[in-house]
């Protein structure tokens, strides 16, 4: 069994080995090699931007599909708040909750009411913990998460140790379909309706144990199915519960305006996280409290998986927020266990040279002296996304000097320079000029 | 190992450069990130010294599997009192770098939180010299 699961793969046909992906990778996680993209799973972090960049559609998310609804004796589907942006002013969340239902799903629960919740247990956890590094940074964004594993290790401990609404909507709603149905919990099947491939990571590998959600389902799939049933008649009424402050959640800035307490930032689009990251791991915002960071940018309604422009599903969102902004908060476990996240996030070191620090230096050692030497141009020939990357490969033992095709055509440059001196050259019986000299005699050029 | 990077004073848009790439090396080199985390705030903070106060200057990394040196050379003004810059919240960056975001007279105290080690040498009308180790456990 492989190490990590991903989500994020590759499409071997159409993959024409362009190295337009290697270059938009965050986690310079892509090499082009044999004339194909291959990721290295360690460094992935599932965030997408591959997907997005790919002029030839060769990256693709592995989802699961409707059909695994069948495996369970009862379903619940968990839709995104992302999801309701999705859909025109008169396709009103209540008929896109029935159409779930029309779609073949037992049950639905929003996974908005589970962000209300969790925006009650962060606010809860702020006041409680004072003395926690700041800012606290959230849990929500999966792709976030990785990317600090990987690349910001040393700021774990400032994630807020909460699990994500779609893991507290998975719960709950098994919760619920048990009290209905009387079925065993492992009975009961739950779907997330998935904007991005991350979370789709999250269900297959969660941080902790087992996820409480037993298949993603990619959001364009499912919105593609819901809109031939909009007309059809549910089996029964269904109303959302969620009010505005989940709904919201969905899109850049909303979990802020959902907290509504302290001094917090927003960031969304993963370089721009990138840099507000680096900005915290030098010492710096301290004086914020707590930063929502979302990998795509617009927040969940921009990420790879859903249907919709996100500039028009973001003023969507805004009117559906304002339209359900009166209703009551829901009714969701006011205990902070409930939602805590029990073990802590591990780090994972994708980035150092070696195992053995004695080693990893001497290679960086080695790595500098190279990266000065190849011409900088950073053009992605070699498969690396950069001369410092490939630097990086070559002393891995990943890459060859050879592979850069600048000194590769210097030396063939210098080769050929010495391959038409040395044809002037000829043996004194083929013809040449032969001048007696004083002391002896020889051959002159 | 050594890295060794040329510091501009009053060069705001290269501030920090210096010390992201020591950060990257320092995570290539496999360091702890207590370890790292460390060494980028001082090597933040001393090249954002030199920035603001001095003319030039460098800053310097020295990088082995125990231990992480971080060494801040400039050209510049000089510290008069060194106890009184060391304080929490003194500074004297003028007006115009306060309202950048900068100068709130926490640069040397977070250096001091942060390093394992540290000295600091200064002489007025001249430079400053500043030395720091972390440990790597």
């Amino acid at each position: 069994m492989q190490q990590y699961f991903h989500s994020v793969r590759l499409d071997e046909e159409k993959c024409k080995g362009c190295t337009n992906c290697i270059k938009h990778c965050p986690t310079e996680a892509i090499r082009v090699r044999k004339g194909k993209a291959r990721i290295i799973e360690e460094r992935c972090i599932d965030c997408g931007e591959c997907i997005r960049i790919c002029p030839n559609q060769a990256k693709l998310a592995i989802t699961d599909c409707l059909e695994k609804l069948k495996d369970f004796k009862y379903t619940v589907a968990l839709p995104a708040p992302s999801f309701y942006g999705q859909f025109k002013p008169e396709v009103t969340p209540s008929r896109v909750l029935s159409a779930l239902l029309a779609l073949g799903f037992h049950d639905v629960f929003e996974v908005a009411l589970a962000a209300e919740a969790v925006s009650w247990a962060i606010r809860h956890y702020m006041e409680v913990c004072v003395d926690r590094p700041r800012p606290l940074i959230s849990s929500a964004c999966p792709a976030v998460v990785r990317l600090i594993q990987v690349r910001f290790p040393s700021l774990l401990e400032h994630i807020i140790p909460i699990e994500s609404p779609m893991e507290i909507a998975g719960r709950m709603a098994r919760e619920q379909a048990c009290r209905k149905t009387g079925l065993e919990p492992d009975e009961i099947g739950t779907f997330f309706i998935t904007p991005c491939p991350a979370k789709v990571t999250e269900v297959k590998q969660p941080s902790e144990g087992r996820s409480s959600v037993d298949g993603a389902i990619s959001m364009a799939v499912v919105y593609g199915a819901l809109l031939k049933r909009l007309e059809m008649p549910a089996p029964y009424p269904v109303a959302p519960r969620a009010s505005g402050v989940g709904i919201g959640w969905g899109r850049a800035g909303g979990e802020n305006e959902a907290i509504k307490a302290g001094s917090l930032l927003a960031v969304d689009g993963i370089h721009s996280v990138i840099s507000v990251l680096e900005e915290i791991e030098r010492g710096g915002l301290t004086d914020i409290d707590y930063l929502e960071a979302q990998a795509c940018t617009g927040g969940c309604i921009g990420g790879p998986l859903v249907p919709q422009n996100p500039f028009v599903a973001r003023v969507r969102m805004g009117n559906l927020v304002k339209l359900y902004s009166a209703g009551e908060p829901g009714d969701f476990p006011r205990d902070f266990d409930y939602y805590r996240l029990k073990t802590p996030i591990p780090a994972r070191p994708a980035l150092t040279l070696a195992k053995d620090p004695q080693v990893a230096l001497a290679r960086l050692e080695e790595a500098e002296r190279i990266c000065a030497e190849l011409p900088g141009l950073d053009c992605g020939s070699c498969g690396s996304p950069s001369c410092r990357a490939l630097a990086e490969d070559i002393v891995q033992g990943y890459a060859r000097r050879s592979y850069c095709i600048f000194e590769l055509r210097e030396r063939l440059q210098q080769l050929a320079e010495e391959m038409v001196e040395l044809a002037q050259k000829q043996p004194p019986a083929m013809g040449r000029d032969w001048k007696q000299t004083r002391d002896g005699g020889g051959e002159t050029d | 190992m050594q890295l060794k990077f040329q510091v501009k004073g009053m060069d705001f848009s290269r501030a920090g450069q210096a010390a992201t790439k020591i950060k990257k090396a320092l995570q290539l080199a496999g360091m702890d990130p207590a370890t790292m985390r460390k060494a980028i705030i001082i090597a933040y903070e001393a090249e954002m010294n030199i920035v603001i106060h001095a003319y030039h200057g460098t800053l310097t990394a020295n990088i082995t599997p125990h231990k992480v040196e971080i060494i801040a050379e400039d050209v510049g003004p000089g510290i008069p009192d060194i106890p009184l810059a060391m304080q929490e919240g003194y500074s004297t960056a003028p007006p115009h770098i306060r309202e950048m975001g900068f100068g709130a007279g926490m640069g040397l105290p977070n250096i001091k939180k942060s390093a394992d080690e540290l000295d600091i040498q200064s002489e007025v009308n001249k430079g400053t010299k500043l030395w720091a180790a972390v440990f790597n456990n």
